[in-house]
């Protein structure tokens, strides 16, 4: 049965995908391409593709189009709740536990450490994203523009997003 | 707090989230931290730490995680449905209809503009956090530490946040 086999397929794909996004790729390859030769490596290039250019977490988007592809639309909602289904899961473990040890000195102690160390994983992020982005003057007038309309104009991220889109049009 | 201004927070965010993972902090910032007060930047960094170092796509993640906070389990529900929906939706549409038109001029245009920007918008939502919350000046040494590790070193940034969390805790362990 086709749809069980995607079921169990992008189960493990989201069971094993920590990190989120790209690291989740091989896994994908794995499952999709060697061993059950749904698609071919050319149409796996394709939707990552597209699923870099749409909106939404590229696990997710990835998931929906290869369910799509190989079982039509229930195929689609079948593979995208199978790659969901272990977040949900763990993280409701997750935050039901923490709110059980909420007085804990230890688990307190745990996110003091961790929250510097976010700052610089949500910055080392950008520098990662910037490396592919920013690969002209135009990107960096871009980037500079944006920066200073959500940081100083407090303009909406949304807004920015469709403004930038717009500047991408006028300028290449 | 309704759960429907819960899942449509949540729609929106996933709606305009281009890049994945981390380009949604800002806008799960603006919209959770500042605009609607659901938590602070404390507890919001604390979520993305849980997201970051669980299985699962970033996002969802957080989205799963910021709606148990706020609305229990039918909380979760809401906004997990909600940040998946317009991908799913989208999708969807593409791979009926639009898939021939993935080459098309205009639209790499419009991401060659959204992508620095992107960029633009993660560091600013880093900007923000320094400045407003309470974390002392002196330990963003420490964020500047993970950023080289990360970036230049390689090092996978689950290490980073068991070193941090546990590291603290040794710290804190044999000062008291």
């Amino acid at each position: 049965m086709i749809y069980i086999k995607l079921f169990i397929s992008f189960l493990k794909i989201g069971v094993f995908s920590f990190g989120g996004g790209y690291a989740m790729l091989p896994l994908i390859q794995e499952e999709v391409i060697t061993k059950n030769g749904w698609i071919n490596l050319k149409e796996f290039v394709d939707i990552l593709a597209i699923s870099q250019m749409t909106p939404g977490p590229i696990a997710i988007n990835s998931a929906t189009f290869l369910g799509y592809k190989i079982g039509g639309v229930l195929g689609a909602v079948v593979s995208t709740l199978a790659v969901i289904t272990p977040s949900l899961v763990i993280i409701l473990l997750i935050a039901h536990f923490l709110r059980k040890f909420k007085e804990s000195k230890y688990v307190d102690w745990f996110f003091k450490g961790l929250r510097p160390i976010i700052i610089g994983l949500i910055a080392s992020a950008a520098i990662l994203v910037a490396k592919n982005t920013i690969i002209d003057i135009k990107s960096l007038i871009i980037t500079l523009a944006i920066f200073y309309l959500v940081t100083y104009k407090k303009l909406h991220p949304i807004l920015c997003i469709v403004i930038a889109g717009g500047l991408g049009v006028i300028m290449y | 707090m309704s759960i429907i201004k819960l899942f449509l927070t949540f729609f929106k965010i996933g709606a305009f989230t281009f890049g994945g993972g981390y380009a949604m902090i800002p806008l799960i910032q603006v919209e959770v931290v500042d605009k609607n007060k659901w938590i602070d930047n404390e507890e919001f960094l604390d979520i993305i730490a849980i997201a970051q170092s669980s299985p699962g796509a970033i996002a969802v993640n957080s989205a799963i995680f910021i709606g148990y906070k706020i609305g229990g389990i039918i909380g979760a529900l809401a906004c997990m449905l909600g940040v998946i929906l317009p991908s799913f939706i989208i999708i969807l549409i593409i791979s009926m209809f639009l898939f021939k038109y993935r080459n098309n001029e205009v639209v790499s245009k419009i991401f060659l503009g959204v992508r620095p920007a992107v960029v633009a918008l993660i560091i600013s939502a880093v900007y923000k956090l320094t400045k407003t919350s309470r974390i002392k000046k002196k330990l963003l040494i420490i964020s500047l530490i993970t950023l080289i590790l990360v970036v230049f070193v390689n090092i996978s940034p689950v290490v980073m946040v068991l070193v941090g969390g546990f590291g603290a805790i040794v710290y804190f362990g044999y000062k008291s």
